[in-house]
């Protein structure tokens, strides 16, 4: 959302909350703050800290690791996206989700788990050696801070859009709420913090889609209302926005300007691998698990919920399609008008914009703490894996490798305020460039889908050498960052990248990350054959083939992983063949 | 496994009796003093009926999980 947009809407927020909805918002944080004071007492080692006393249960650790998700530009962003694209947003949530997060319950999580490590650089320590730890922690906790910082200025955007905050309030109070939870009891205060989000995010959310259908006439009223509303406003092919599939034929079919290629093997095989099962960000809140069936439970619950927040994020964009008497456009067409004094509302402004259609006073507030949980959820999830990486993949081992728990334990506080005023920084920083948000996006890419390739060949072939692993990581980054830079300075370039003139910035997205995972594969591959192998023995608890995977008990059928995986793929499966 | 990770239960549900006891009594004061400006669909009361949904869940999870119940278990 651009600064300047902003200042023009300012005269005019989208909602004007009553009393009883200040109300609702400030219960919310008092129990935030209060969860974080209720748990200090219980936060009393490193291992507390860090990894939340590795206790929690399947259920907690699963919705944990959904929510730490449900971020900042995920509801409003996704929202804006299915205005903007249609129904082909849901790819992000079913195809770009489901089958990761099943491959990280079923196959890697047990190497996460037997490692004991404390975070996915300490695994790549054991598996490759220092040196990529530190290139992918380093990485690491750059990116995390600047999305932190981006989480916090978007948060503090749409507070003022929505209801006219101060800038400035909701940065500091969202921050220092969210700090002082956080450094009170670090990972267990986050993860019982993002649980309760969780269930916010839902109730408050999920009244628009409930009353939109009513209104629309069900799913097919509302497909027959999309129609209508886009060729009245005179836009090309109104069909190609309520298919997921049956569309990805050629770039130039659908809205989104991607073709099935782009989508699966580029969003499916890369992007979605690379953040469900290496993003240390979701996979901390697994690795907090209390055993191994609860570590493989965790992402299973989260895939199952994950499969339906298309209803709370995807649905609200459709029914704005659909329903709403105005039109959406970009941001940059908002920027323009609002030069020229003319208010526009941007796709971004949908989900507020259908809150303020159907929420009264008191559901009002229910929505807004919504958004809110949804806000800090994400910021939270970004601050602690950012301590944690600090502390064990940076400080301890480059800096002071021989100080005792309780020394960590408080460069895990110190870390976290620290982390927090970085991102502040950055968050003032975003507020003096619109288009930085898209950059940043970028960047989280380059280093997601390469390190996707360095940890699946790391535990599945045990050929890979600590050489392989590091010049593989290396060559896909900096292939990645290259591609991008070419296409920017010379946009006709796409047409390499994505393989057609007809691709838009989303393709390039998917085919850029798609291309710097081949990089890495072929890079660790012959770096690997022409260096000497590690012995099998140093091996065992790190790679398939070289470990007994610890057994997670005897349960029964209803109670196992791979049971469920099961259900949930046979449900995902019939969901895109219902949606085709 | 410690007591106090299965208190997030308790919490939610507390947080949720509260926020219904509010939502539900806003739609009940609505029924008599109409606000000035309707929603879409402000006929049905989503007030009333979302706010009992938020009771009825808090209600359950604050009886299922109060804390003398959860050291019993």
């Amino acid at each position: 959302m651009s600064h300047n947009a902003l200042g023009a809407m300012m005269v005019k927020p989208i909602v004007s909350a009553t009393p009883i909805d200040l109300t609702i918002v400030a219960i919310y944080f008092v129990f935030v703050i209060g969860i974080g004071i209720y748990l200090k007492k219980y936060t009393k080692t490193g291992e507390d800290f860090f990894m939340a006393g590795r206790e929690m249960t399947a259920w907690i650790a699963g919705l944990s690791f959904l929510s730490a998700n449900l971020g900042a530009l995920e509801l409003l962003g996704w929202a804006g996206s299915a205005y903007e694209y249609g129904i082909l947003a849901v790819h992000w949530y079913w195809i770009g989700a489901i089958p990761a997060m099943l491959l990280l319950g079923l196959v890697m999580m047990p190497f996460y788990y037997a490692s004991k490590t404390h975070s996915v650089p300490g695994y790549l320590q054991l598996r490759y050696g220092p040196a990529t730890r530190g290139l992918s922690a380093i990485s690491f906790a750059v990116m995390t801070v600047l999305m932190s910082g981006v989480n916090i200025f978007a948060m503090a955007a749409v507070m003022q859009v929505v209801l006219g905050c101060n800038m400035n309030f909701s940065i500091w109070a969202s921050s220092i709420t969210m700090g002082v939870y956080v450094v009170l009891a670090g990972l267990l205060s986050a993860i019982f913090n993002e649980v309760l989000q969780f269930v916010l995010i839902w109730l408050g959310s999920l009244l628009i889609p409930i009353l939109g259908l009513v209104q629309a006439g069900g799913w097919s009223g509302l497909k027959q209302h999309i129609m209508t509303n886009l060729a009245h406003f005179g836009v090309q092919n109104p069909g190609s926005y309520v298919h997921v599939w049956s569309t990805l034929g050629h770039f130039s079919d659908n809205p989104m300007g991607i073709n099935w290629i782009g989508i699966v093997f580029g969003l499916g095989a890369v992007i979605s691998m690379g953040y469900w099962t290496t993003d240390f960000l979701v996979v901390q809140r697994v690795m907090s698990a209390r055993d191994l069936r609860s570590a493989k439970m965790a992402p299973i619950i989260g895939a199952a919920f994950k499969m339906f927040v298309p209803i709370i994020v995807i649905l609200p964009g459709l029914l704005g399609l659909g329903l709403l008497n105005v039109h959406l456009v970009s941001e940059t067409a908002v920027t323009a008008a609002a030069a020229h004094g003319q208010t526009l509302y941007s796709y971004n402004d949908v989900l507020p914009l259908m809150l303020a259609r159907y929420c009264g006073p008191a559901l009002l507030g229910l929505g807004i703490t919504a958004l809110i949980a949804g806000f800090m959820s994400g910021m939270a999830g970004n601050v602690t894996a950012f301590a944690t990486v600090w502390t064990h993949d940076i400080y301890k081992p480059m800096m002071n490798p021989n100080a005792s728990d309780g020394h960590y334990l408080a460069m895990g506080r110190w870390s976290t305020v620290l982390g927090i005023l970085v991102s502040i920084g950055t968050a003032y920083f975003v507020m003096q460039f619109a288009s930085i948000m898209d950059y940043v996006q970028a960047l989280f890419s380059f280093f997601i889908a390469p390190l996707f390739g360095t940890v699946i060949l790391g535990m599945l072939w045990k050929r890979t050498t600590a050489a392989g692993g590091f010049w593989g990581l290396l060559a896909g980054t900096a292939g990645s960052i290259a591609m991008y830079f070419w296409v920017d300075l010379q946009p006709s370039a796409l047409r390499y990248i994505a393989l057609s003139s007809d691709a838009k910035p989303m393709a390039a997205d998917m085919f850029r990350a798609l291309w710097s995972f081949i990089i890495v594969v072929l890079v660790t591959v012959a770096v690997s054959l022409a260096t000497r192998p590690r012995p099998e023995s140093e091996l065992k608890g790190l790679v398939m083939g070289c470990t007994d995977v610890p057994d997670e008990g005897n349960y029964p059928l209803l109670h196992r992983p791979v049971f469920w995986a099961v259900v949930i793929s046979v449900v995902f499966v019939a969901l895109n063949l219902y949606f085709w | 496994m410690s007591k106090h990770v299965n208190s997030i239960w308790f919490l939610i549900g507390l947080q949720l009796l509260i926020y219904g006891v509010l939502i539900t009594g806003t739609g009940v004061w609505e029924l008599f003093y109409p606000p000035m400006q309707m929603t879409e669909l402000a006929w049905t009361h989503p007030a009333i009926w979302w706010g009992a949904v938020l009771l009825v869940l808090g209600i359950f999870y604050v009886n299922r999980f109060r804390p003398a119940q959860v050291l019993k278990d």
